[in-house]
Protein backbone atom coordinates (compact mmCIF):
# COMPACT_ATOMS: atom_id res chain seq x y z
CA UNK A 1 0.00 0.00 0.00
CA UNK A 2 1.30 2.88 -0.69
CA UNK A 3 1.69 5.14 2.15
CA UNK A 4 2.12 9.02 1.69
CA UNK A 5 3.34 9.91 4.96
CA UNK A 6 4.39 8.56 7.98
CA UNK A 7 5.10 9.17 11.58
CA UNK A 8 5.79 7.34 14.85
CA UNK A 9 5.30 8.71 18.67
CA UNK A 10 5.68 7.45 22.34
CA UNK A 11 2.93 7.30 24.00
CA UNK A 12 3.53 6.76 27.66
CA UNK A 13 1.44 9.07 29.82
CA UNK A 14 -2.18 10.33 29.54
CA UNK A 15 -1.03 13.45 28.50
CA UNK A 16 0.28 11.66 25.71
CA UNK A 17 -2.89 9.94 24.83
CA UNK A 18 -4.42 13.17 24.15
CA UNK A 19 -1.72 14.11 22.03
CA UNK A 20 -2.18 11.08 19.90
CA UNK A 21 -6.15 12.34 19.69
CA UNK A 22 -5.08 15.66 18.41
CA UNK A 23 -2.22 14.07 15.87
CA UNK A 24 -4.81 11.64 14.56
CA UNK A 25 -7.18 14.52 14.57
CA UNK A 26 -5.46 16.77 11.94
CA UNK A 27 -4.51 14.00 10.10
CA UNK A 28 -7.45 12.79 9.03
CA UNK A 29 -8.63 16.14 8.59
CA UNK A 30 -6.18 16.54 5.83
CA UNK A 31 -7.02 13.48 4.51
CA UNK A 32 -10.08 14.50 3.94
CA UNK A 33 -12.09 12.50 6.26
CA UNK A 34 -15.98 14.12 7.29
CA UNK A 35 -16.79 14.87 10.93
CA UNK A 36 -18.15 11.28 11.48
CA UNK A 37 -15.11 9.43 9.84
CA UNK A 38 -12.64 11.96 12.07
CA UNK A 39 -14.78 11.05 15.19
CA UNK A 40 -14.43 7.31 14.92
CA UNK A 41 -10.74 6.52 14.38
CA UNK A 42 -9.76 9.48 17.12
CA UNK A 43 -12.07 7.52 19.30
CA UNK A 44 -10.77 4.27 18.12
CA UNK A 45 -7.25 6.03 18.45
CA UNK A 46 -8.22 6.97 22.09
CA UNK A 47 -9.25 3.04 23.29
CA UNK A 48 -5.74 1.55 22.08
CA UNK A 49 -3.67 4.15 23.05
CA UNK A 50 -5.29 4.18 26.29
CA UNK A 51 -4.86 0.66 26.49
CA UNK A 52 -1.14 0.93 25.77
CA UNK A 53 -0.84 3.10 28.86
CA UNK A 54 -3.01 1.52 31.13
CA UNK A 55 -2.29 -2.57 30.40
CA UNK A 56 1.02 -2.55 28.01
CA UNK A 57 3.41 -0.08 29.74
CA UNK A 58 3.24 2.33 27.21
CA UNK A 59 4.57 2.13 23.77
CA UNK A 60 4.53 3.70 20.61
CA UNK A 61 1.81 4.61 17.55
CA UNK A 62 2.18 4.77 14.12
CA UNK A 63 0.74 6.83 12.09
CA UNK A 64 0.47 6.31 8.23
CA UNK A 65 -1.29 8.31 5.51
CA UNK A 66 -2.55 6.01 2.59
CA UNK A 67 -3.09 6.87 -1.24
CA UNK A 68 -3.40 3.57 -3.28
CA UNK A 69 -4.78 5.82 -6.22
CA UNK A 70 -8.46 5.38 -5.77
CA UNK A 71 -8.79 5.59 -2.31
CA UNK A 72 -7.28 7.73 0.82
CA UNK A 73 -6.65 6.09 4.37
CA UNK A 74 -5.60 6.29 7.38
CA UNK A 75 -3.67 3.71 9.21
CA UNK A 76 -3.03 3.66 12.94
CA UNK A 77 -0.10 0.56 14.50
CA UNK A 78 0.00 0.56 18.78
CA UNK A 79 2.66 -1.43 19.53
CA UNK A 80 4.08 -1.96 22.88
CA UNK A 81 6.33 -4.66 24.64
CA UNK A 82 4.27 -5.08 27.56
CA UNK A 83 2.98 -8.22 29.06
CA UNK A 84 1.10 -8.85 25.99
CA UNK A 85 -2.30 -10.68 26.09
CA UNK A 86 -3.07 -14.10 27.19
CA UNK A 87 -6.32 -15.11 25.64
CA UNK A 88 -7.53 -12.14 22.76
CA UNK A 89 -10.59 -13.55 22.48
CA UNK A 90 -11.49 -12.66 25.73
CA UNK A 91 -10.01 -9.43 25.68
CA UNK A 92 -12.04 -8.93 22.35
CA UNK A 93 -15.01 -9.71 24.13
CA UNK A 94 -17.25 -7.15 25.46
CA UNK A 95 -17.46 -6.30 29.02
CA UNK A 96 -14.38 -8.17 29.57
CA UNK A 97 -12.42 -6.29 31.88
CA UNK A 98 -8.91 -6.87 33.46
CA UNK A 99 -8.69 -3.13 35.27
CA UNK A 100 -12.30 -1.99 35.79
CA UNK A 101 -12.93 -0.43 32.77
CA UNK A 102 -16.02 -1.18 30.56
CA UNK A 103 -14.63 -3.88 28.09
CA UNK A 104 -15.44 -2.16 25.33
CA UNK A 105 -12.25 -0.99 23.97
CA UNK A 106 -10.87 -3.31 22.03
CA UNK A 107 -14.32 -4.33 20.75
CA UNK A 108 -15.23 -0.94 20.11
CA UNK A 109 -12.04 -0.20 18.13
CA UNK A 110 -13.05 -3.06 16.08
CA UNK A 111 -15.94 -1.97 14.97
CA UNK A 112 -15.24 1.66 14.66
CA UNK A 113 -12.55 1.00 11.91
CA UNK A 114 -12.78 -0.47 8.71
CA UNK A 115 -9.41 -2.76 9.19
CA UNK A 116 -8.51 -5.09 12.66
CA UNK A 117 -5.97 -6.69 13.56
CA UNK A 118 -4.30 -7.96 16.64
CA UNK A 119 -1.71 -9.86 17.23
CA UNK A 120 -0.50 -10.33 20.91
CA UNK A 121 2.58 -12.78 22.94
CA UNK A 122 2.52 -13.20 26.48
CA UNK A 123 5.73 -11.55 27.80
CA UNK A 124 6.18 -10.35 24.53
CA UNK A 125 3.84 -7.26 24.00
CA UNK A 126 0.55 -5.94 21.69
CA UNK A 127 0.55 -4.90 18.58
CA UNK A 128 -2.90 -3.45 16.94
CA UNK A 129 -3.23 -2.19 13.69
CA UNK A 130 -6.34 -0.31 12.54
CA UNK A 131 -7.07 1.38 9.04
CA UNK A 132 -10.00 3.32 8.12
CA UNK A 133 -10.69 4.58 4.51
CA UNK A 134 -12.70 7.69 3.43
CA UNK A 135 -15.96 7.49 2.54
CA UNK A 136 -16.21 3.56 3.97
CA UNK A 137 -19.15 3.31 6.12
CA UNK B 1 45.50 15.36 34.23
CA UNK B 2 42.19 16.78 34.18
CA UNK B 3 42.67 18.43 37.29
CA UNK B 4 45.98 20.92 36.29
CA UNK B 5 44.14 22.14 33.43
CA UNK B 6 41.72 23.17 35.44
CA UNK B 7 43.86 24.54 37.99
CA UNK B 8 45.26 26.93 35.06
CA UNK B 9 41.91 28.12 34.45
CA UNK B 10 41.32 28.97 38.04
CA UNK B 11 44.57 30.64 37.83
CA UNK B 12 43.21 33.12 34.97
CA UNK B 13 40.37 33.68 36.25
CA UNK B 14 41.81 34.61 39.94
CA UNK B 15 44.05 36.80 38.12
CA UNK B 16 41.60 38.54 35.47
CA UNK B 17 38.50 38.08 36.85
CA UNK B 18 37.11 41.89 37.17
CA UNK B 19 38.24 41.84 33.31
CA UNK B 20 36.68 38.80 32.59
CA UNK B 21 33.09 39.50 34.15
CA UNK B 22 33.34 42.89 32.19
CA UNK B 23 33.88 41.31 28.61
CA UNK B 24 30.92 38.79 29.38
CA UNK B 25 28.77 41.28 30.42
CA UNK B 26 29.49 43.08 27.08
CA UNK B 27 28.42 40.31 25.40
CA UNK B 28 25.56 39.25 26.65
CA UNK B 29 24.03 42.31 27.43
CA UNK B 30 24.61 42.62 23.50
CA UNK B 31 22.61 39.43 22.95
CA UNK B 32 19.63 39.98 25.15
CA UNK B 33 19.99 43.70 23.99
CA UNK B 34 15.86 43.21 23.22
CA UNK B 35 15.26 41.87 26.17
CA UNK B 36 16.43 44.61 28.73
CA UNK B 37 13.02 44.84 30.03
CA UNK B 38 12.84 41.15 31.28
CA UNK B 39 15.68 41.54 33.58
CA UNK B 40 16.40 44.13 36.16
CA UNK B 41 19.19 46.05 35.76
CA UNK B 42 21.95 44.78 37.84
CA UNK B 43 20.24 41.95 38.06
CA UNK B 44 22.82 40.21 35.56
CA UNK B 45 25.45 42.20 36.73
CA UNK B 46 24.40 40.18 40.17
CA UNK B 47 24.24 36.77 38.74
CA UNK B 48 27.46 37.25 36.62
CA UNK B 49 29.39 37.93 39.63
CA UNK B 50 27.86 35.37 41.83
CA UNK B 51 28.55 32.87 38.78
CA UNK B 52 32.29 33.45 38.78
CA UNK B 53 33.05 33.36 42.43
CA UNK B 54 30.64 30.01 42.14
CA UNK B 55 33.01 28.66 39.29
CA UNK B 56 36.17 29.75 41.35
CA UNK B 57 35.08 27.99 44.27
CA UNK B 58 34.26 25.26 42.63
CA UNK B 59 37.98 24.76 40.56
CA UNK B 60 39.66 25.73 43.79
CA UNK B 61 38.08 22.92 45.18
CA UNK B 62 39.94 20.64 42.72
CA UNK B 63 36.95 18.25 42.02
CA UNK B 64 35.86 17.55 38.17
CA UNK B 65 32.79 15.71 38.99
CA UNK B 66 30.30 19.43 38.16
CA UNK B 67 27.11 16.85 37.94
CA UNK B 68 27.26 15.20 41.83
CA UNK B 69 29.86 16.55 42.99
CA UNK B 70 29.61 18.45 46.40
CA UNK B 71 32.19 21.55 45.20
CA UNK B 72 30.43 21.85 42.46
CA UNK B 73 26.62 22.08 44.43
CA UNK B 74 27.10 25.96 44.50
CA UNK B 75 27.50 26.50 40.98
CA UNK B 76 24.69 24.11 40.17
CA UNK B 77 22.07 25.46 43.17
CA UNK B 78 23.23 29.30 41.24
CA UNK B 79 22.67 28.06 37.67
CA UNK B 80 19.22 26.25 38.16
CA UNK B 81 17.76 28.74 40.31
CA UNK B 82 18.71 31.32 37.46
CA UNK B 83 17.65 29.26 34.72
CA UNK B 84 14.10 28.49 36.49
CA UNK B 85 13.79 32.42 36.75
CA UNK B 86 14.39 33.13 33.37
CA UNK B 87 11.89 29.96 32.17
CA UNK B 88 9.34 32.16 34.33
CA UNK B 89 10.50 35.50 32.86
CA UNK B 90 9.78 34.09 29.52
CA UNK B 91 13.14 33.73 28.10
CA UNK B 92 13.73 31.64 25.17
CA UNK B 93 16.24 28.34 25.91
CA UNK B 94 18.73 29.98 23.50
CA UNK B 95 18.74 33.68 25.59
CA UNK B 96 18.97 31.18 28.65
CA UNK B 97 21.57 29.09 27.61
CA UNK B 98 23.33 32.23 26.27
CA UNK B 99 24.10 32.81 29.90
CA UNK B 100 26.75 29.98 29.87
CA UNK B 101 28.14 29.93 26.66
CA UNK B 102 28.77 33.65 26.01
CA UNK B 103 31.62 33.39 28.98
CA UNK B 104 33.62 31.84 26.15
CA UNK B 105 34.83 34.58 24.65
CA UNK B 106 36.59 36.10 27.68
CA UNK B 107 37.42 33.41 29.09
CA UNK B 108 39.46 32.21 26.12
CA UNK B 109 41.11 35.64 25.70
CA UNK B 110 42.18 35.84 28.96
CA UNK B 111 43.10 31.76 29.26
CA UNK B 112 45.27 32.64 25.51
CA UNK B 113 47.29 35.64 27.69
CA UNK B 114 48.41 33.06 30.10
CA UNK B 115 50.11 30.11 27.86
CA UNK B 116 50.16 28.90 24.23
CA UNK B 117 50.54 26.45 21.96
CA UNK B 118 49.63 22.83 22.92
CA UNK B 119 49.01 23.97 26.54
CA UNK B 120 46.76 26.53 25.33
CA UNK B 121 44.65 24.28 23.28
CA UNK B 122 44.68 21.61 26.20
CA UNK B 123 43.15 24.73 28.48
CA UNK B 124 41.10 25.87 25.78
CA UNK B 125 38.96 22.06 25.33
CA UNK B 126 38.57 21.39 28.77
CA UNK B 127 37.47 24.78 29.91
CA UNK B 128 35.02 24.20 26.75
CA UNK B 129 33.79 20.77 27.90
CA UNK B 130 33.54 22.74 31.62
CA UNK B 131 31.12 25.25 30.18
CA UNK B 132 29.11 22.88 27.46
CA UNK B 133 28.30 20.61 30.47
CA UNK B 134 26.95 23.72 32.36
CA UNK B 135 25.25 24.91 29.57
CA UNK B 136 23.50 21.42 29.35
CA UNK B 137 22.59 21.87 33.02
CA UNK B 138 21.13 25.22 32.00
CA UNK B 139 19.03 23.87 29.39
CA UNK B 140 17.74 21.21 30.82
CA UNK B 141 16.98 22.84 33.87
CA UNK B 142 14.87 25.16 32.06
CA UNK B 143 13.20 23.19 30.13
CA UNK B 144 11.99 21.33 33.69
CA UNK B 145 10.94 25.06 34.82
CA UNK B 146 9.12 25.42 31.73
CA UNK B 147 7.40 22.20 32.25
CA UNK B 148 6.66 23.49 35.80
CA UNK B 149 4.56 26.69 34.31
CA UNK B 150 2.72 24.75 32.07
CA UNK B 151 1.74 21.82 34.46
CA UNK B 152 0.87 25.04 36.87
CA UNK B 153 -1.06 26.68 34.30
CA UNK B 154 -2.99 23.41 33.43
CA UNK B 155 -3.83 22.93 37.19
CA UNK B 156 -4.97 26.90 36.81
CA UNK B 157 -7.15 25.77 33.78
CA UNK B 158 -8.62 22.77 35.51
CA UNK B 159 -9.89 24.81 38.24
CA UNK B 160 -11.51 27.41 35.97
CA UNK B 161 -13.21 24.86 33.85
CA UNK B 162 -15.41 23.06 36.12
CA UNK B 163 -18.16 25.89 36.28
CA UNK B 164 -21.21 24.38 38.07
CA UNK B 165 -24.32 26.82 37.20
CA UNK B 166 -27.83 27.15 39.26
CA UNK B 167 -29.79 27.65 35.98
CA UNK B 168 -33.07 28.03 38.06
CA UNK B 169 -33.91 26.75 41.86
CA UNK B 170 -33.34 23.10 41.35
CA UNK B 171 -32.14 22.78 38.48
CA UNK B 172 -28.07 22.81 37.90
CA UNK B 173 -25.74 22.96 34.92
CA UNK B 174 -22.66 21.59 33.77
CA UNK B 175 -21.43 22.52 30.23
CA UNK B 176 -18.20 20.93 30.15
CA UNK B 177 -15.81 21.75 27.32
CA UNK B 178 -12.31 19.83 26.02
CA UNK B 179 -10.55 17.42 26.39
CA UNK B 180 -11.90 15.26 29.34
CA UNK B 181 -8.75 13.61 30.80
CA UNK B 182 -9.56 11.44 33.99
CA UNK B 183 -7.89 13.87 36.10
CA UNK B 184 -10.07 16.88 35.14
CA UNK B 185 -13.28 14.69 34.81
CA UNK B 186 -12.69 13.62 37.90
CA UNK B 187 -12.77 17.07 39.53
CA UNK B 188 -15.28 18.19 37.05
CA UNK B 189 -17.38 15.09 38.43
CA UNK B 190 -16.88 16.27 42.26
CA UNK B 191 -17.60 19.43 41.48
CA UNK B 192 -21.27 18.67 40.38
CA UNK B 193 -21.74 15.86 42.78
CA UNK B 194 -21.06 18.61 45.42
CA UNK B 195 -22.93 21.44 44.76
CA UNK B 196 -25.87 19.07 44.24
CA UNK B 197 -25.52 18.29 47.94
CA UNK B 198 -25.10 22.48 48.41
CA UNK B 199 -28.09 23.28 46.57
CA UNK B 200 -30.12 20.50 46.83
CA UNK B 201 -31.10 20.40 43.30
CA UNK B 202 -32.99 17.78 41.85
CA UNK B 203 -31.66 17.72 38.37
CA UNK B 204 -28.82 18.08 37.10
CA UNK B 205 -27.71 18.49 33.11
CA UNK B 206 -24.33 17.66 32.10
CA UNK B 207 -24.04 19.48 28.79
CA UNK B 208 -21.20 17.90 26.35
CA UNK B 209 -21.37 20.00 23.23
CA UNK B 210 -17.81 21.05 23.67
CA UNK B 211 -15.98 17.97 24.36
CA UNK B 212 -14.88 16.44 21.23
CA UNK B 213 -14.25 12.58 21.79
CA UNK B 214 -16.50 10.73 24.13
CA UNK B 215 -14.21 7.10 24.38
CA UNK B 216 -15.08 4.36 26.94
CA UNK B 217 -13.35 6.30 29.68
CA UNK B 218 -15.22 9.45 29.34
CA UNK B 219 -18.55 7.46 28.85
CA UNK B 220 -17.66 5.52 31.93
CA UNK B 221 -16.98 8.56 34.03
CA UNK B 222 -20.30 9.90 32.76
CA UNK B 223 -22.32 7.00 33.31
CA UNK B 224 -20.88 6.82 37.35
CA UNK B 225 -21.30 10.21 37.46
CA UNK B 226 -25.28 9.84 37.07
CA UNK B 227 -25.07 7.14 39.33
CA UNK B 228 -24.01 8.89 41.73
CA UNK B 229 -26.10 11.76 41.37
CA UNK B 230 -29.03 9.21 41.52
CA UNK B 231 -27.96 8.09 44.96
CA UNK B 232 -27.76 11.81 46.29
CA UNK B 233 -31.86 12.36 45.39
CA UNK B 234 -30.67 14.29 41.40
CA UNK B 235 -32.11 13.25 37.94
CA UNK B 236 -28.99 13.95 35.22
CA UNK B 237 -29.58 14.73 31.99
CA UNK B 238 -27.03 14.71 29.57
CA UNK B 239 -27.45 17.32 26.64
CA UNK B 240 -25.21 18.01 23.62
CA UNK B 241 -24.68 14.91 22.29
CA UNK B 242 -23.79 15.45 18.26
CA UNK B 243 -24.70 12.67 15.91
CA UNK B 244 -21.01 12.00 15.51
CA UNK B 245 -20.91 11.33 18.87
CA UNK B 246 -24.30 9.39 19.11
CA UNK B 247 -23.01 7.29 16.27
CA UNK B 248 -19.55 6.29 18.22
CA UNK B 249 -21.29 6.11 21.11
CA UNK B 250 -23.47 3.49 19.63
CA UNK B 251 -20.38 1.29 17.70
CA UNK B 252 -18.54 1.38 21.15
CA UNK B 253 -21.23 -0.52 22.56
CA UNK B 254 -22.21 2.10 25.41
CA UNK B 255 -25.61 1.64 27.13
CA UNK B 256 -27.20 5.12 27.69
CA UNK B 257 -30.55 4.12 27.36
CA UNK B 258 -31.21 4.89 31.28
CA UNK B 259 -29.91 8.28 31.19
CA UNK B 260 -32.18 11.24 30.15
CA UNK B 261 -30.67 12.39 26.74
CA UNK B 262 -31.59 15.89 25.03
CA UNK B 263 -29.88 17.61 21.49
CA UNK B 264 -29.53 20.79 23.46
CA UNK B 265 -29.01 22.10 26.64
CA UNK B 266 -32.66 24.20 25.99
CA UNK B 267 -34.17 21.08 25.46
CA UNK B 268 -32.40 19.60 28.73
CA UNK B 269 -33.77 22.72 30.12
CA UNK B 270 -37.25 22.38 28.77
CA UNK B 271 -37.73 19.05 30.36
CA UNK B 272 -36.12 20.44 33.82
CA UNK B 273 -38.72 22.73 34.79
CA UNK B 274 -41.41 20.41 33.23
CA UNK B 275 -40.32 17.36 35.93
CA UNK B 276 -40.48 20.15 38.21
CA UNK B 277 -43.94 21.84 37.33
CA UNK B 278 -42.74 24.29 36.00
CA UNK B 279 -43.68 26.39 32.60
CA UNK B 280 -42.41 29.43 30.44
CA UNK B 281 -45.06 30.97 28.89
CA UNK B 282 -45.50 34.45 26.98
CA UNK B 283 -46.76 37.17 28.62
CA UNK B 284 -49.42 38.86 25.99
CA UNK B 285 -50.98 42.56 26.57
CA UNK B 286 -54.47 40.89 28.10
CA UNK B 287 -51.97 39.58 31.04
CA UNK B 288 -49.93 42.58 31.80
N1 LIG C 1 -1.92 -3.31 25.13
C1 LIG C 1 -2.40 -4.24 26.00
N2 LIG C 1 -1.53 -4.98 26.73
C2 LIG C 1 -1.99 -5.91 27.61
N3 LIG C 1 -3.31 -6.16 27.83
C3 LIG C 1 -4.21 -5.44 27.13
C4 LIG C 1 -3.81 -4.44 26.19
N4 LIG C 1 -4.93 -3.91 25.65
C5 LIG C 1 -5.97 -4.53 26.24
N5 LIG C 1 -5.55 -5.46 27.12
C6 LIG C 1 -6.41 -6.36 27.92
O1 LIG C 1 -7.67 -6.45 27.30
C7 LIG C 1 -8.69 -6.06 28.21
C8 LIG C 1 -9.82 -5.40 27.47
O2 LIG C 1 -9.43 -4.15 26.95
P1 LIG C 1 -10.53 -3.08 26.58
O3 LIG C 1 -11.51 -3.72 25.67
O4 LIG C 1 -9.86 -1.85 26.09
O5 LIG C 1 -11.27 -2.81 27.95
P2 LIG C 1 -10.76 -1.99 29.26
O6 LIG C 1 -9.65 -1.11 28.85
O7 LIG C 1 -11.95 -1.24 29.68
O8 LIG C 1 -10.35 -3.02 30.26
C9 LIG C 1 -8.01 -5.18 29.21
O9 LIG C 1 -8.71 -5.15 30.44
C10 LIG C 1 -6.65 -5.84 29.32
O10 LIG C 1 -6.70 -6.95 30.18
MG1 LIG D 1 -9.39 -0.05 27.15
Amino acid sequence: MPQTKSETVPVRSTSEVVMVRHMVRRWAVEIGFSIVEQTKIVTAASELARNMVDYGGGGVVVLEALDDGIRRGLRLTFEDKGPGIADVEQALRDGYTSGGGMGLGLGGARRLSNEFEIRSKPGEGTRVMIARWKGAS
Amino acid sequence: MAESRNDALLQVLRDNEQEILRGWLQLQERDLSLRNNLLRSGELEQQSRDFLAALRGALSAGDTDILTSEAWAPVRELMTSIARSRARQGFTPTETATFVFSLKQPLFTALRAHASGDDLAEQIWSSTLLLDSLGLLVTETYQKGREEVIARQQQELLELSTPVVQLWAGVLALPLIGTLDSARTQVVMESLLQAIVDTGSAIAIIDITGVPVVDTLVAQHLLKTVAAARLMGADCIISGIRPQIAQTIVHLGVEINDVITKATLADAFSIALQRLGLAVVRRTAKAV
